[in-house]
């Protein structure tokens, strides 16, 4: 009797153990069904390229003729290429340009728009830009800040006011504000949407509670709505500087980079290198410094997050 | 004491007797409130505007003196010549049909990963998952010399394989999806499983019906992303029949641009105005959609 006992407690114990692993073979092979697609995809079209990139950084290739190898050269070279310092400085602009003021107008948009009626007009007339191509936009931008007799911006100034405006497209020094200006105009819809959608998920009662306790409406945003939107603001502040490092579409139509050193950013280089000059290597070292200055910023942003942003436990 | 509370709250009150609609204060808030939208409202509009006007313009006109602000006379001249002069019926073919594979590749697929991660316990889940959410950061600037090398190889260069086979990999409709499926009551699936269904049945059966809301919104996504995608078409693409509808029109403002401003933005407005009816239809649900991206799922 005793023997039997002893005899039967593993086998009752290892039955349904391997009933589990059974399943949970079966569960990698459906796993792996599932993920397929996808992860061959990624390897394939992403992070093969990727490790390409990082090898070519390395070599010095046309994509036809002999391939070298250069060491740092192709970093050093980029990083003593002063069209390559105006590049990062031209990027940095431009991102410190479009994401404050951008999201701070589309905040203060989304705040208008939380207390009036009709916001589902002025949702559609905000939104409109974003749904437009950037080449469309680029090109409705350009007869209003081109110079001379096409720019509607500038002439009309001049008529009613007597004022000369800068060349926006032409002057180096003015390029980045009019790309900032297009930049902000077609994202704020996006924005606007968002933080509003954020703003509509604060209970109520939370306002009524702080109203109740004595709170004034600067108050009360300081207080209640800002925390409550803060993930929402975080999360489109690290979009908003990604995208603004990513900006090419609007700059290449928009103006010239290449007659205008005040239009040339990074990502401009990397396209003019490549497949302008075909350097290919050299075009990869300055896409992996992009790369860089782009997980450098986003791991600020994630260090400094810690300090602003209110998550609920 | 209900007396009292009534008297206190009577001045400026929404409740207080005798007063009707919103108090003066808050009226007055109002109208400023409208004023602002509405001054940036016009703001928003005026390209549109001015991209409209301008195309009924001839050349001529748009040099006088002082600035004419509407077309005199109409002009509608640019809008036969600027279809005229390039292929648009076949740009929006091309781009349509791209979108919509785009679409159709990206929902099924991620939706699988999505499910995968969602719901089957596998070794490693957290790191691939968590290897998907890493090259989101990548740009796809970084790639894009590799890539295009890789494509030449296959011979895909100059043709719409090079828009439609790598776009559907897309680890943020992964990571959507994994939210929305995370949703779903676990109670749906096992009652199938108790039925008998299979995984695949559970998934296609159980599953994506009840995530529809977050497909739908992640359609409409992907068909926006790509249908204005500029610098894949750009790199990948070279034959004037194969360019997707932006492209054409860059090539058009380069052509044109400095000499016919007239011919160009008509050609700009025959790329943006179907988009916006579109828009303009299904704004409610675009406009969800694009929300719901924005608070990552939530």
């Amino acid at each position: 009797m005793v023997g039997v006992v002893t005899e039967t407690r593993p086998t009752a114990k290892t039955r349904p153990a391997r009933a589990a692993t059974r399943v949970r073979n079966r569960d990698g092979w459906w796993a792996a069904f599932f993920l397929a697609p996808q992860v061959v995809g990624l390897l394939a079209f992403l992070v093969f390229p990727l490790g390409f990139a990082v090898v070519l950084a390395f070599m010095k290739w046309d994509g036809l003729g002999e391939k070298s190898w250069v060491g740092f050269d192709n970093f050093a070279a980029q990083l003593s290429d002063p069209d390559f310092g105006t590049a990062v400085w031209n990027t940095v602009k431009l991102a410190f340009l479009t994401v404050p003021v951008g999201l701070a107008l589309a905040l203060l948009i989304a705040l208008a728009l939380n207390h009036v009626r009709g916001k589902t007009f002025y949702r559609i007339v905000y939104f409109l830009p974003v749904i437009t191509s950037s080449v469309a936009v680029a090109v409705m931008w350009q007869i209003i800040l081109a110079s001379g007799d096409y720019g509607v911006l500038n002439r009309t100034v001049y008529d009613w006011f007597g004022i000369v405006l800068p060349d926006w497209l032409e002057d180096p020094s003015w390029v980045v504000v009019a790309i900032a200006v297009v930049t902000i105009w077609s994202s704020l819809g996006l924005n606007v949407v968002i933080f509003l959608a954020g703003l509509q998920t604060i209970p109520p009662s939370l306002m009524e509670a702080a109203r109740i306790d004595g709170a004034g409406p600067i108050r009360v945003f300081r207080s209640v709505t800002l925390p409550m939107i803060s993930p929402t603001v975080f999360f489109s502040t690290v979009v908003a500087v990604i995208s603004s490092f990513q900006a090419f579409d609007q700059i290449y139509v928009l103006v010239d980079p290449d007659h205008n050193d005040g239009a040339r950013t990074i990502v401009y280089q990397v396209y003019d290198l490549g497949f302008k000059q075909f350097e290919f290597g050299m075009s990869s070292a300055a896409a992996l410094i992009l790369l860089a200055l782009t997980l450098l910023v986003t791991l600020v942003q994630f260090g400094v997050q810690k300090r602003f942003v209110h998550y609920d436990s | 004491m209900a007396v009292t509370l009534r008297t206190l709250r009577a001045p400026g009150g929404a409740d207080a007797p005798g007063t009707s609609g919103t108090p003066a204060p808050r009226r007055l808030g109002q109208v400023v409130l409208h004023v602002v939208l509405v001054a940036g409202g016009l703001v928003m509009l005026f390209p549109f505007v001015w991209m409209l006007l301008t195309s009924f313009k001839g050349t001529h006109q748009m040099l006088n003196a002082p600035l004419d602000w509407l077309p005199n006379p109409w002009r509608a001249q640019n809008y036969p010549d600027a279809f005229g002069a390039l292929p648009f019926a076949q740009a929006y073919w091309n781009s349509f049909y791209i979108a919509i594979l785009n679409v159709i590749l990206t929902l099924v697929t991620s939706a699988m990963a999505a499910y995968a991660f969602a719901r089957i316990r596998f070794r490693g889940s957290g790191l691939l998952f968590g290897l998907f959410l890493a090259t989101q950061m990548v740009p796809a600037q970084v790639t894009i010399v590799p890539l295009y090398l890789m494509l030449s190889q296959l011979g895909w260069i100059d043709s719409h394989l090079a828009l439609i086979v790598p776009g559907y990999v897309n680890p943020f409709a992964v990571f959507l999806l994994r939210q929305f499926i995370r949703a779903v009551p676990i109670e749906l699936e096992e009652a199938a499983r108790l039925d008998g269904a299979g995984r695949w049945t559970i998934f296609w059966r159980i599953v994506l019906p009840n995530v529809r809301p977050g497909m739908g919104a992640l359609g409409i996504i992907v068909f926006l992303a790509s249908w204005n995608s500029f610098f894949f078409p750009l790199i990948f693409l070279n034959s004037p029949e194969l360019a997707t509808v932006p492209l054409l029109v860059s090539q058009f403002a380069g052509q044109h641009g400095a000499t016919d401003y007239g011919l160009t933005l008509a050609a700009s407005a025959i790329s943006v105005i179907p988009m916006m009816i579109a828009f303009l239809i299904g704004q409610r649900r675009i406009l969800n959609s694009m929300a719901m991206s924005g608070l990552g799922g939530r």
